[in-house]
């Protein structure tokens, strides 16, 4: 998108922002900390909204064992087994399966799967999409165009079927936990992949024309140099956000391939597609609680990476960013910059132009920040 | 006589990240009809933020108090623009004052044609049919200078060149007729060249269309050009305001006085010869037998095409060369390919035909291998301070970068000894090495970057505008700075720059680029002091002159040349 | 999909070059490039095809043959072997590529194992349901998305704009079969006013079959009926599929919306529109929405994959039997020839699909056009 035309005012000059290695501490500079503190409003709700959804998850999927009251696989209790569909009771806080299973437990016990999934999947895709975006990007010739053809060709193709094929050929179809797991992670993969080497390669393409890497051809820098002192770093600062959009996928993806039959076999794991797939018939006889609690949970899930992924790319582009209003009371002498306007722009990257000003202005004091 | 603007006491601040932040303090000016008041500034000194103010254009995180009266052409109503809110601002949008803004290209919305925008304007502010609409719009297409404006209403504004999108822009405000055009940097963005034509236009506003003119510009230059009176904003306040005549002859607040002290003239006191004045250097004397450093003959860059674009040329057949110890300048505007000779000799650009020696390697089909030794003896500046350097890693690992990379140091800190004398050298303090390129403003930067380009003692210097994106103060001081150390290390140097007076301040020759081709080579005195080159001519004519009394003479002569052309 | 981090993720990306032309370079280029620029694109679904049929190939193929996958536990190894010389499955796997690729050529993509049918009649057969589904949910989708995003770029930061977007979210969040068996315990369980699966009642499928057009496409063999109540039925059953596929989509088109309008609005154009006093209205119909409209086309473009994938899933969610039902029934019966056949030929319409898109994102952005 073109630059606002408010060269005093600067929205555009944020465009710029350089990863931001700032002399602050470490905990404010890191990443997420960074953006809570940033954000304002419904931006700040958002983000922390996920971040506690996001929580949940990962506790609940740490401690599935002390959470959970049965096993993922328990149909009795003791002696008394728990029975088939029982509507919820003491016993069975939110009822039975078709198969007899606790619908509560399976839902905390399902988890697990989906953040291994998530995990594997995340890792696989993003050291491969990452490498094969930085090496296609950088040298570009005819590799690179045939890469390009060849993700453009997958992300266009609907995941789930991509990902239908993939677990076929590594599970067959339905297995043990760690089966499923990897079956589902390696088709995950496969679409990833072509989305973090097309934002990887972007960048790398955007940033090779630069001057700094410019500047480093010109010293006579080698290519490895180059690539990775100079490109990768500076390629990397969108990851999060998709990282974080790409964990929602995981959690659907893998849900919508327990949903077709392609999940984990109920003994050897929980799985909340699977649990929906067979809720299905329950459903038309009017019973609920063997559909909600799992599809309850997978929303919760992706709704966490989801707004969490949102809010950092509303707090990344400087076009969807919320900013605080101008306050009256605020009105204290907060010019120490000699040119004060200039700190409108975004703090740290243009705004100590000013600092120098007319020749005997110059000083030492450096940027305030 | 009636003022059309009366501000009073403005002050306008903003919410930032880091707090409140005061861009205007107490602003009082009035702008008569008929006037063209300017208002200069660098940047950051509140000048553009003054004009938005008068058409209510801050963004949300702005806070506005005193009162910025605004009067309509025929002095019907007056308002209050700081208070007026929703539809009555609109109203007033366009009406009373318009706005011709610095970049025409994002100015102008790509998906509509011009004629259908230019209307949009129209129907804001009164009912009018299609047909009428459109017809106003050709005439006003035709009044401003487009040419077949029948034909061209329904082009989109990615069919017409800069200077007629510029043209394009003021059309939008002046069909509106409004009393007052506010016109934000509306040269900044153009050629030279293209450049004096929009000043011709904007000088004609006033006496065609009874239009006062508000113009926020950085270059005294276009000030002397067009202005009838100047303010001189400095950290959100006005110090000077006078009269065009008298600000020039004799400024009087210091700001001032630093501010025109600091603007390259063509035909000024050459830098080199002060810097030698000053520091007592004996005045190097270029060798004319010596084996020059870079050698170009009938030089060829073709940038290839593509399935959906033909190849483009951009050198065709330059013949150059800088000897040792020579400050070579390249002058052209955009496209001329002065960049491209740049980076052809850097090795960023590969040559195409001819022959280029670079340290006697012929740059033809050279082999990176061959020229990697030849690298370690050229430095080369970039022209945005913003971008040159890496923003991961400190000034200091910056400017040791070429000694690691030929060996010269295993590591940054093994290197830092000799970053601290270059640090010293292009006279940042030491503590600088440690900061990230962002701490920096952009004059330092340039600086830094300076250092890292003269780092392993290079035999030559390219730098490319490296100028051009500072502001006056800073550039005068920049261009100093390295007048002087060229003297004192006495390396070759081709300075690229689109400003006749920045090369002219510097270079011991001059040469003028025109679309790829050299159409005149000499010393500053001769390319300068007597233009051979219709395009030269052309140029030097086109460049406004800090100076009211020089500049109306020598737009007569522009207009005799562009008659007679 | 995560279609808000990249823009327009397109393969042929039309405006700007990217060697570094100079500005006369650009302004010569201008004049009659959207024929070159059409060809360019439609040449490139073959490449799309190509990668995607052998990706497919490659990877079915990869782990056996498909009589072994799909008759594995039911016949002796002997018998295997002999259907599976019958089939040419012990050929080189050059060959059998080869092979293959000549058949989709020629518009054969294979027969099923379980049911013995050629992949291309059963895409007759039921695609015609799929198809009706898509473009309810289409429909749907836009309706919802685009007003709704327009609203909360306008609407931005305010209450409005903080709940669409919430909304947004939650519909992004809710899988899509989820969505529907939500869509079913309410409507048709609880409140009873809509029927729980399939297209149509019984009695109107008779009805259908017996005086329909016969297009597969329920609702236009129903009002070819002539009936009413046929008409009403089927529009009925429509109803909750459509909802659960649409208002999915539609979050996701309301998202693009608003963030590809919010970056317009606050282009130099529209600020310079509007300090000549265009209202605020105008401003987002006409001076923001047109500009944007180019890049929400092409993603739009890229959910038609999205799209298909919630098919599948809404389809087993609803009976609704169209190909990705079919899908299902195969890829429980192992029968990876038809699985096989099914995505290829998808892959084919998703590019397809992709590139009439691109062609209008074209039309729109007058920059390619001229």
């Amino acid at each position: 998108m073109t630059d606002t035309s408010l060269p005093e005012v600067g929205l555009a000059v944020a465009h710029a922002a350089p990863p931001t290695p700032e002399h602050t501490s470490l905990w404010k500079r890191l990443p997420v900390v960074r953006h809570v503190r940033t954000s304002v409003g419904l931006q700040r709700t958002m983000l922390v909204t996920g971040l506690v959804l996001v929580l949940v998850f990962v506790v609940t999927a740490v401690f599935a064992p002390l959470l959970a009251p049965y096993g993922y696989a328990q149909l009795s209790s003791g002696d008394v087994n728990f029975g088939s569909q029982q509507p919820p009771s003491a016993e069975n806080l939110l009822g039975t399966t078709v198969g007899g299973y606790d619908v509560l437990s399976r839902t905390i016990w399902g988890a697990r799967p989906a953040i291994l999934v998530i995990i594997v999947a995340v890792t696989l895709s993003i050291f491969a999409g990452v490498a094969l975006g930085l090496v296609s990007g950088y040298f570009g010739g005819w590799v690179d165009r045939v890469l390009v053809v060849i993700a453009d060709a997958l992300f266009a193709f609907p995941s789930l079927l991509l990902a239908i094929v993939v677990a076929i050929v590594i599970s067959g179809g339905q297995s043990s936990m760690w089966g499923g797991v990897m079956a589902a992670a390696i088709s995950l993969s496969v679409v990833m992949i072509p989305q973090y080497f097309r934002v990887v390669r972007a960048e790398v393409v955007r940033v090779k024309a630069e001057a700094f890497v410019e500047s480093a051809r010109v010293i006579g820098a080698g290519h490895l140099r180059i690539m990775g002192r100079h490109v990768l770093r500076n390629s990397t600062r969108t990851l999060p956000l998709i990282l974080t959009l790409n964990c929602s996928e995981a959690v659907l993806t893998l849900a919508g391939l327990g949903f077709l039959g392609f999940g984990i076999e109920p003994t050897a794991a929980a799985d909340w597609g699977y649990d929906l797939s067979k809720s299905l018939s329950d459903v038309t006889s009017g019973i609920w609680w063997t559909a909600v609690p799992p599809g309850v949970a997978i929303v919760l899930t992706v709704l966490g990476a989801t707004l969490v992924g949102e809010s950092l790319n509303d707090l990344a582009d400087p076009r969807l960013r919320t900013r605080r209003a101008a306050k009256a009371a605020a009105l204290s002498p907060v010019t120490a910059v000699p040119g004060g306007v200039a700190t409108d722009r975004v703090p740290g990257v243009e705004s100590i132009d000013e600092l120098e000003g007319p020749s005997d202005l110059f000083d030492e004091n450096g940027p305030r920040s | 006589m009636t003022n059309v603007v009366d501000i009073t006491d403005l002050r306008v601040s903003f919410a930032t990240d880091s707090g409140t932040v005061r861009a205007v303090e107490g602003v009082t000016l009035q702008v008569a009809a008929g006037e063209v008041l300017a208002i200069v500034g660098e940047s950051g000194s509140g000048k553009t933020v003054t004009a938005r103010t008068i058409l209510g254009l801050l963004p949300e995180t702005a806070l506005t108090s005193g009162a910025v009266l605004l009067t309509r052409k025929d002095g019907s109503a007056t308002h209050d623009i700081v208070t007026l809110r929703g539809n009555d601002l609109r109203d007033v949008r366009g009406r009373d004052a318009a706005m011709v803004f610095q970049e025409p290209s994002t100015a102008l919305n790509p998906v509509f044609p011009v004629g259908w925008q230019i209307a949009e304007g129209l129907k804001a502010h009164s009912r009018i049919s299609d047909k009428d609409a459109r017809a106003r719009a050709i005439e006003i297409l035709r009044l401003v200078g487009i040419p077949d404006p029948e034909h061209r209403v329904d082009h989109y504004p990615h069919q017409f060149s800069g200077g007629q999108k510029q043209r394009i822009v003021i059309a939008q405000a002046l069909v509106l007729d409004p009393g007052l055009i506010i016109a934000d940097e509306p040269t900044t963005a153009l050629d030279v060249t293209v450049q004096a034509e929009i000043l011709d236009l904007l000088r004609s506003l006033p006496r065609d269309f009874g239009s006062a003119i508000v113009l926020i510009t950085h270059n005294m230059g276009v000030v002397a050009d067009l202005a009838d009176r100047v303010a001189v904003m400095f950290n959100g306040e006005i110090v000077e305001q006078a009269e065009v005549r008298t600000l020039f002859s004799s400024p009087q607040h210091p700001y001032t006085q630093r501010l025109l002290d600091a603007v390259p003239r063509v035909g000024g006191r050459r830098l080199r010869d002060r810097v030698r004045v000053a520091d007592e250097l004996e005045p190097m004397a270029v060798d004319e037998s010596a084996t020059p450093v870079v050698e170009a003959s009938d030089l060829r860059i073709v940038y290839p095409g593509r399935l959906r674009q033909p190849a483009f040329t951009a050198v065709d057949g330059v013949n150059l060369a800088i000897r040792p110890g020579e400050v070579l300048g390249l002058v052209g505007e955009s496209g001329s390919g002065k960049t491209t000779i740049g980076r052809a000799i850097a090795g960023l650009t590969p040559v195409s035909g001819g022959s280029l020696k670079v340290h006697g390697v012929e740059m033809l089909d050279v082999k990176e291998k061959v020229f990697r030794p030849v690298r370690k003896r050229i430095g080369f500046v970039f022209q945005d301070p913003a971008t040159s350097f890496n923003p991961l890693l400190t000034i200091a690992q910056c400017v040791a970068e070429p000694m690691v990379v030929h060996g010269l140091a295993p590591n940054p800190d093994e290197a830092r000894p000799r970053v601290d004398e270059l640090m010293e050298a292009v006279q940042l303090p030491k503590a600088f090495g440690d900061r990230f390129p962002h701490e920096l403003s952009g004059g330092q930067r340039q600086r830094a970057s300076l250092a890292r380009a003269l780092i392993l003692g290079p035999e030559l210097l390219i730098a490319d505008e490296p100028t051009s994106a500072l502001d006056v103060s800073v550039q005068a001081r920049v261009l100093d700075l390295f007048a002087r150390l060229q003297a004192e290390l006495g390396f070759a140097c081709l300075f690229i720059s689109h400003d006749l007076a920045v090369v002219d301040l510097l270079a011991h020759r001059i040469a003028v680029l025109h679309r790829g081709v050299l159409v005149e080579e000499g010393t500053g005195d001769e390319v300068l002091g007597a233009p051979k080159h219709p395009y030269t001519q052309r140029l030097l004519a086109s460049l406004p002159v800090p100076d009211p009394v020089e500049q109306a003479a020598r737009r007569e002569t522009w207009r005799n040349l562009r008659a007679h052309g | 999909m995560t279609s808000t981090t990249t823009g327009a993720p397109t393969g042929v990306a039309p405006p700007e070059p990217t060697t570094p032309a100079t500005p006369a370079a650009k302004s010569r280029r201008s004049g009659g490039h959207l024929g070159s620029y059409l060809l360019v694109r439609f040449l490139l679904i073959f490449p799309t095809i190509f990668i995607l049929v052998t990706t497919v190939f490659v990877l079915m193929r990869a782990t056996g043959d498909p009589i072994t996958a799909s008759l594995g536990g039911r016949l002796t190894r002997a018998q295997l072997d002999e259907r599976i010389a019958e089939a040419g499955y012990d050929r080189p796997i050059l060959v059998q590529y080869l092979e293959y690729l000549g058949n989709i050529f020629r518009g054969d993509f294979g027969t099923t194992i379980s049911d013995n049918r050629p992949v291309t009649e059963v895409v007759m057969t039921y695609g015609a349901a799929t198809l009706e589904l898509a473009f309810y949910a289409l429909l749907v989708a836009l309706l919802v998305g685009i007003p709704l995003g327009r609203i909360a770029a306008a609407r931005r930061d305010k209450g409005v704009d903080a709940s669409l977007r919430i909304t947004g979210i939650l519909a992004y969040a809710t899988p899509v079969f989820f969505a529907g068996i939500l869509l079913k315990l309410i409507f048709s369980v609880w409140l009873g006013w809509l029927p729980v699966a399939g297209r149509a009642s019984t009695d109107a499928q008779i009805e259908i079959q017996r005086n329909g057009a016969g297009t597969g496409l329920f609702i236009v063999d129903a009002i070819a009926t002539g009936d009413p109540a046929v008409v009403l039925d089927v529009l009925e059953h429509a109803i909750l599929p459509a909802l659960a596929l649409g208002l999915l989509t539609g979050g996701i088109f309301l998202r693009l919306v608003r963030t590809n309008v919010i970056g317009t609005l606050s282009t130099g154009y529209v600020e310079a529109a509007r300090s000549r006093g265009v209202n605020e209205r105008r401003l987002l119909r006409q001076h923001a929405w047109r500009p944007a409209l180019v890049p929400i086309i092409t993603v739009i473009g890229l959910q038609v994959a999205l799209l298909l994938s919630g098919a599948v899933l809404t389809e087993k969610t609803f009976e609704w039997k169209g190909l990705g039902f079919q899908l299902v029934q195969y890829l429980l019966a192992r029968d990876f020839v038809a699985v096989q056949g099914l995505v290829v030929l998808l892959a084919v319409v998703v590019a397809l699909t992709n590139f009439v898109v691109d062609v209008i994102a074209a039309l729109v952005d007058p920059r390619i056009r001229y």
